[in-house]
């Protein structure tokens, strides 16, 4: 967001009936705090409302804050094509992180979204189909957590890595995933 | 005559025809890299594509955890190969935004003609590749000579020709060079012509018009909704630059056009790479006639390495700096940022979050190419095999940036 009309972006959201926090602005986006429950409603709202028109998704990233708690982080970069504003949206997320998918609301958060579930493990309930985009299918653990060693870990293809099991989590096994495409 | 007729069939009935799953890539001259797509085809119907990437994954952003922010300039210069001046200066914009500094004019402008020398080299690679993808070699060869001009001009500069890592946080590495602007003028002569060259051998082919026109057709909404950006949301017809709509260095000073067209085909993709090409040669001739003499790189001696290398071999206090910088890095104040430049491909953004360290606590990478290459799987109305070859060609995607 440029910073034109300021005022009114943040009177409107305020009239967003949710758990909505405002995070202040800094290099010209606002950001706001949403609750993972909400996000999809939230979502909508912004891309939805007559004034606001945020109807291009930038980006959507994990963050993994450990060891801080709560642990995990959605960030959600949306832009205005009509107002050119910018805002940023994030979900603070427990472990092991779910959050609603926004697939219904942008087509083009699919591989966002994939690409924050191969990298830290974030569930995204409701998406159609959520495997591994850049990792194979069958690798063990999400190697961008902080906890994740830099170099992999030992095994027969990676003498260099770090000794040590995998950290295996039974629950986010990427077995248990429905398969599909597009 | 019973072989005969066991052999006809009712009418009405379907033939007996078996879906086939294809292996297409990953080494594959049509896929642009390391790309590969498992489709299921009904004859010469694409049923369904399953995508299959991250042969190229090198964790760019896991590897910049680890890294101080100036160690991080080559490691962007690795997204997009074809174009690193303009990575780099989005990486640094970031960074810049973070400390509070901006660079000096002069660096400002040296930054910007490079992002544009570097947006014709990727925009001639495209326009040589789409036409060969689909059996006209010509073009191909053409645009390389061309862009073996702009690879001398990047290696006059920055000592190489693909990762030039020239930018710094606050400024560039080093001046231009005498002999630069010389050469630079010629090219700004010679290239208008040569585009020229490539749209006549292109504008009486028909056998490429009769392969892009009409094919792969995005609508501006689904472009918008598929989060396409630059010359492809462009074609779509969405009025949409960033370069203009949010300025970031001396963008605002210069007069450009921006190129955007109706069709939203796989020809008017290639039709604004080509006229962005020209208006890049507009935005080059300004920033020479503009370029103030002045500093390349910011005076502030705890973010920038000693301008004159001398003298870190004689004084004191510039081996300080020079090795504080190098072995240290320097802190970044805590906050985020997500900044964005208009790169060739789209809207490259950098989202950085720190925490006071020399090193990033977090960065990702906005690539355009992973974006743009997802909508080849929402655009319906190109089905036909051969037709897909020709959408992915014309949504120009990188795998270098795609895989990270």
């Amino acid at each position: 967001m440029t910073g034109e009309r300021p005022v009114d972006l943040l009177s409107i959201i305020g009239s967003f009936v949710g758990a909505v926090e405002g995070l202040g602005a800094a290099h010209g986006i606002h950001a706001f705090a949403v609750p993972p429950e909400q996000i999809v409603e939230f979502c909508r709202f912004l891309k939805e409302h007559p004034a606001l028109q945020f109807s291009f998704l930038s980006d959507i990233c994990g963050v993994d804050h450990y060891p801080d708690l709560p642990r995990f982080e959605t960030v959600y970069h949306l832009y205005s094509l009509n107002n050119k504003w910018r805002v940023r949206i994030k979900c603070r997320l427990g472990d092991p992180p779910h959050v609603p998918s926004v697939t219904g609301v942008w087509r083009t958060a699919n591989w966002h979204e994939r690409e924050a579930w191969d990298m830290y493990g974030i569930r995204f309930e409701g998406h159609p189909d959520l495997r591994r985009i850049y990792m194979w299918d069958g690798f063990e653990g999400f190697p961008q957590r902080k906890d994740f060693p830099l170099r992999g870990y030992k095994d027969k293809l990676n003498p260099f890595g770090a000794e040590g099991p995998p950290p295996t989590q039974p629950d986010l096994a990427t077995r248990d995933i429905p398969q599909g495409g597009h | 005559m019973t072989e005969v007729t066991e052999l006809m069939r009712p009418e009405g009935e379907a033939l007996n025809t078996k879906e086939v799953l294809l292996n297409l890539g990953p080494q594959h001259p049509s896929t642009h890299g390391v790309l590969r797509l498992v489709l299921q085809l009904d004859g010469e119907y694409v049923e369904r594509i399953d995508p299959h990437i991250g042969y190229l994954h090198r964790g760019t952003e896991k590897l910049a955890e680890s890294f101080t922010y100036t160690q991080i300039f080559p490691l962007t210069d690795r997204l997009d190969y074809l174009c690193p001046p303009s990575n780099n200066l989005a990486f640094a914009l970031a960074v810049e935004k973070l400390l509070g500094i901006e660079a000096p004019i002069r660096a400002q402008y040296i930054r910007v003609m490079m992002a544009e020398l570097a947006r014709i080299s990727g925009h001639l690679l495209i326009t040589g590749a789409l036409p060969m993808d689909l059996g006209a070699m010509t073009a191909l060869l053409y645009a390389m000579r061309e862009r073996e001009m702009i690879m001398d001009l990047l290696e006059m500069i920055t000592g190489a020709r693909m990762h030039t890592s020239y930018c710094r946080v606050g400024g560039v590495r080093e001046d231009l060079p005498d002999e630069f602007l010389p050469k630079i003028r010629e090219f700004c002569e010679i290239f208008p012509n040569r585009i020229r060259d490539y749209e006549r051998l292109i504008e009486n082919n028909r056998v490429f018009l009769s392969r892009t026109q009409g094919i792969g057709v995005i609508s501006a909404a689904d472009a918008v909704d598929l989060g396409l950006s630059g010359p492809n949301l462009r074609a779509s017809g969405v009025d949409w630059d960033i370069r203009r709509d949010e300025p970031y260095e001396i963008y605002d000073r210069l007069d450009f056009d921006v190129i955007t067209r109706e069709e939203g085909d796989c020809y008017a993709r290639w039709l604004c790479r080509v006229d962005e090409m020209r208006e890049s040669i507009r935005l080059i001739e300004q920033c020479m006639e503009q370029m103030p003499e002045g500093p390349f790189q910011v005076d502030i001696p705890t973010i920038a390495f000693p301008v004159d290398k001398e003298r870190v071999h004689c004084s004191m206090e510039a081996l300080i700096q020079h090795f504080d910088l190098s072995a240290y890095g320097f802190d970044v104040p805590a906050g985020e940022v997500y900044s964005v430049i208009e790169a060739p491909k789209g809207e490259l953004g950098f989202y950085i979050i720190s925490d006071g360290s020399p090193k990033p606590f977090r960065m990702k990478v906005r690539a355009p190419s992973f974006v743009n290459l997802q909508a080849l799987f929402g655009v319906t109305n190109a089905r036909y095999l051969a037709d897909m070859i020709a959408v992915l060609g014309s949504l120009d995607p990188v795998m270098a940036e795609v895989d990270k």
